[in-house]
């Protein structure tokens, strides 16, 4: 076991190190902020000051090691827009991002699995069709369209939430959070379902999927055979079998979810890396945009080691495959 | 006489498909008494197992028992309730399957799947559902069981999964087991040690044993009497050795032959013409006849199940002894 | 008894797909949008590039009122500009369709290429080939696409690269998985024993037997790709103004939405949610119907 988590930590730095080169070349190399940041009107010598304070004279191998350097120190340089490190803007707002998407992963996930459960075990009923057919609806639907959907319902027509930004926050932890007043749970809702709607119609249609395998296996009968009761033999048995691959993709679709977060938060104003890497794209603000990248590609390598290690750990075939061999 | 453990009256199973219809099943009637062992023998897709499933209630949709009589001491299981099947399941009647690496769940340990086995049946603690497994492993002749509790099925060999399967059918001492193939996945070696542990088990508490099997050669040395099955209708019943020193029925005939023997050496393996045929596609009359050294015009119209020299056989040309006396001369 | 049916396997498939009417108006509906989008210039009451039609008085009228000199009935209302909504919908259905199309059948060409020479030529081609298909599909779309846009800049041959970036890997690694299938079945060891050139071996022979998964992706894909698309648009990152797809009609109307004036953003809404439903339908049943575990 130990081996395996040492073999998937390497291949994680590994893939993270071609991920920062992969970066800053796209980001440093290509596009053009001198002429964005530095004021056209301004004489020559003060455009030379501010490239030379910015570091873009150099050449690019330089810039790179000492991006490298500075990385590693945790200095991803200031925001051209803004005037502050960069790192800071970035992880800021990081737990607002991460709020909506943990919000929105638990409910898909509360929903997702019972809802599937149950299109799996009645398919051709009424309510299983029904929930096929939603499900449909559910991804085929963009996220962007529903958030406007949700705010033309709930917002202005029936006025029962607010339409847009976050509610106030407390300290949990040391990270502030808005999930622990009424208020910030308004403001959550909204937001949080049109995050979660896509992942929900992939968390049921994969658990529909799972259960009707599942319910053909031959130990599905002997379990009856046994005389287990159905709720036993579906609750028990079908279901630890169907988890394993669905805990996978959760894992892995979580990082999705982060990445979504970026229309979501557009939409609903909400003060997250999203709503910031947008507006930093707008400008060309690099240092912000590579800070944004560098954190979520880090966050999408620590997710999937993290989903590696809890497979094994819920697959007993693989724990112990790893231990004896 | 007492009255048999089961007995089973014309049951149909059939399967509703889109094509059509399969009857899988189509007016099987037979019995068992306690401690004795019926054999059900036949190829694949004859419906020996669908039999099986269909007497433990476990036949899944499109399947469905359309017509028939299942009687366990005399009360038919048919009117029973889905609640009251459940009580029956594993505690009056017990099933073993074909390939234990599928019938145990991989995910879930052994002792897990024993105890829940248990407490199905018996409100018992936990504690004392897993001494009940643990003597229930000893019984079967696993050593160590309590290491065998904690680990997983794909820890253990084929063998040593089967014996795990034939102690939870043991579990609640019932009535009846039925064993659909279970020693065809594993070495000659093991299937012998396993059916001497299966005939003194049942020996021993009077239990009920139906095996369905494809090999004869088990029911031979394990059976008392043989059911054999051909496209989901009994052709032939008796006692072993009625059906097997002197075989009515030619598919019988024809199976014993195909079995290769010591006194054959050199000459050719004998075979049955031609293949089994689907059940969902069933000819006119006789099922066997196309296969029939022996069919005639009369082989056209459905042979009946009619009792001949103390047991019952289904064909309009049944093999006599005059007709082997002819044979060999 | 004999139910071996003479059709040809494409008319198999026709009648397995027609078997689930939820499919087959999926397919009814696709149709339709797709003759909408064809016919736009005839269809639209009024051409919506052209400023000389437009007339700013007309601006952000509900549906099915009347232009203020008589002439036009706005049935799904006008934008901000004056835009005939229903105009617009049908250009933007147009856009929409050709950008997603264009980058599934480019992204398709890139990804079936790489994925056969990569199933074909082995050793460290297919590792490489393979490693960079992973890593890609294991960051999201988006992400991906945003990336490569802020850096690129907006115009739609850069959508469609971004587009084809992001799509790529799904075609390679499906094809690299069935071509090693089909790589060790007998048809292809008989045509390289007669001696074959490679590239006939993988064109004529293996390319053919990729296509049933390839077909299903692809279906799937283009509703994935007009949703990127969209996406992008209404973030502003997407296609220029000049040539508005319904991501970026639904963007313009996003700050109507709060004061009532609804139809500017939802119409194109529902067109949009009509195409990607009626392909999803669609690819839905086809990947049942092509899909040989499920065959009976």
């Amino acid at each position: 076991m130990l081996v395996y988590v040492i073999r998937r930590l390497m291949q994680s730095v590994a893939v993270l190190a071609v991920m920062s080169a992969l970066v800053f070349v796209g980001v440093f190399a290509i596009g053009n902020p001198v002429d964005i940041l530095i004021n056209p009107n301004a004489d020559q010598e003060d455009i030379a000051r501010a490239i030379k304070g910015l570091g873009l004279d150099r050449p690019l191998w330089e810039q790179y090691l000492v991006f490298l350097k500075q990385a590693a120190l945790g200095d991803l340089g200031k925001s051209f827009a803004f005037n502050v490190p960069a790192i800071h803007l970035v992880l800021e707002r990081m737990p607002a991002t991460l709020e909506l998407a943990t919000a929105a992963m638990l409910i898909a996930i509360v929903l997702g699995i019972p809802l599937g459960l149950w299109a799996g075990l009645k398919p051709h009923s009424i309510a299983g069709r029904t929930i096929m057919t939603g499900s449909i609806l559910g991804f085929s639907l963009p996220t962007f369209w529903v958030g406007l959907l949700l705010i033309m319902i709930f917002a202005v027509y029936l006025g029962w939430l607010p339409p847009s930004g976050r509610g106030p926050t407390t300290e949990l932890l040391g990270v502030p959070v808005s999930f622990l007043s009424w208020d910030g749970i308004a403001h959550l809702i909204l937001p949080a379902t049109n995050l979660a709607l896509f992942k929900l119609s992939l968390i049921i249609r994969l658990t529909r999927a799972g259960t009707r395998e599942a319910l053909l296996q031959d130990y599905v009968k002997f379990a009856r055979a046994k005389g287990l009761s159905n709720a036993r033999v579906v609750g028990v048995h079908v279901l630890k079998n169907i988890l394993i691959p669905i805990v996978t993709v959760i894992g892995l679709e979580f990082g999705s979810v982060i990445a979504f977060a970026i229309v979501t938060e557009t939409i609903f104003a909400w003060p997250g890396m999203g709503k910031l890497i947008i507006d930093s794209i707008n400008v060309l603000d690099r240092p912000v945009i590579v800070a944004y990248l560098l954190i979520i590609v880090t966050l999408f390598v620590l997710l999937n080691l993290a989903v590696d290690i809890v497979y094994s750990v819920l697959d007993p075939r693989v724990r112990l495959a790893d231990a004896t061999g | 006489m007492t009255q048999p453990t089961l007995k089973v009256e014309h049951l149909r199973t059939h399967f509703f498909a889109r094509q059509g219809v399969v009857k899988a099943v189509d007016g099987v009637s037979f019995e068992v008494r306690s401690g004795q062992t019926l054999g059900i023998v036949g190829e694949s897709g004859a419906g020996k197992s669908i039999t099986g499933f269909s007497i433990m209630g476990l036949v899944d949709p499109p399947g469905r028992i359309i017509d028939g009589r299942i009687l366990l001491h005399g009360r038919d299981l048919r009117t029973r309730s889905p609640a009251e099947w459940q009580a029956i399941r594993g505690n009056r009647i017990a099933m073993i399957f074909q390939d234990p690496m599928m019938t145990l769940n991989p995910v879930l340990r052994i002792d897990t799947q024993m105890i829940e086995a248990v407490r199905a049946h018996d409100r018992v603690s936990v504690r004392s559902a897993r001494d009940r497994a643990r003597a229930a492993l000893a019984r079967v002749g696993l050593p160590s069981p309590d290491e065998r509790l904690r680990a997983y099925p794909h820890q253990f060999s084929g063998g040593m999964r089967q014996r795990v399967a034939i102690a939870i059918a043991l579990l609640h001492q019932p009535d009846l087991i039925i064993a659909d193939e279970p020693t065809t996945a594993l070495d000659v070696t093991i299937q012998g040690q396993i059916l001497a542990e299966m005939q003194q088990l049942c020996r021993e508490s009077g239990t009920a044993l139906i095996w369905i099997t494809h090999d004869l050669a088990v029911i031979a040395g394990l059976a008392n009497e043989v059911c054999v099955m051909y496209a989901g209708r009994i052709v032939e019943r008796g006692t072993v050795d009625q059906v097997f020193d002197a075989p009515l029925h030619p598919y019988t005939r024809g199976l014993l032959d195909s079995v290769p023997s010591r006194n054959q050496r050199g000459a050719p393996l004998r075979q049955i013409p031609g293949m089994a045929p689907s059940i969902a596609r069933l000819p006119v009359g006789c099922a066997f006849r196309e296969r029939c050294a022996r069919a005639t015009e009369t082989c056209f119209t459905e042979p009946p199940l009619y009792e001949l020299e103390g047991r019952h056989v289904r064909c309009f040309h049944p093999i006599h002894a005059e007709d082997e006396a002819a044979a060999a001369t | 008894m004999a139910r071996f049916s003479a059709a040809s396997p494409a008319g198999r498939v026709a009648a397995d797909f027609a078997q689930s009417r939820l499919a087959v108006f999926g397919l009814a509906l696709l149709a339709a949008l797709l003759l909408a989008a064809l016919f736009a210039p005839v269809l639209s009451p009024q051409n919506p590039y052209d400023l000389a039609q437009l007339d700013i008085l007309d601006s952000r009228l509900p549906p099915g009122a009347h232009a203020t000199d008589g002439k036009l009935t706005y049935w799904l209302g006008t934008d901000d500009q004056g835009r005939d909504m229903l105009s617009a919908i049908l250009y933007g259905l147009r856009i929409s369709l050709s950008v997603g199309v264009s980058a599934t059948l480019c992204a398709l060409a890139l990804g079936l290429t790489l994925g056969l020479v990569a199933a074909f030529c082995g050793g460290w081609i297919e590792s490489l080939i393979m490693r960079i298909a992973d890593i890609q599909l294991s960051f999201p779309a988006i992400l991906i696409a945003l990336i490569l846009l802020a850096v690129l800049g907006q115009g739609i041959e850069k959508i469609i690269i971004a587009l084809v970036a992001v799509q790529w890997a799904y075609y390679a690694r499906t094809v690299r998985s069935t071509a090693l299938v089909e790589r060790s079945k007998e048809y292809i060891e008989a045509a390289t024993c007669l001696a074959l050139p490679a590239a006939r071996i993988v064109f004529r022979h293996l390319a053919p037997n990729c296509l049933p998964p390839l077909i299903v992706v692809a279906t799937v894909q283009v509703a994935a790709a007009i949703t990127l698309e969209a996406t992008l648009s209404f973030l502003g990152l997407g296609l220029p103004i000049t040539e508005p797809s319904l991501g970026l009609l639904i963007s313009n109307g996003f700050t109507y939405l709060l004061s009532g004036k609804y139809w500017i953003s939802f119409f194109p809404g529902v067109a949009l949610l009509l195409m990607i439903v009626s392909i999803n339908l669609v690819g839905d049943q086809l990947r049942d119907v092509l899909n040989p575990r499920l065959q009976r």
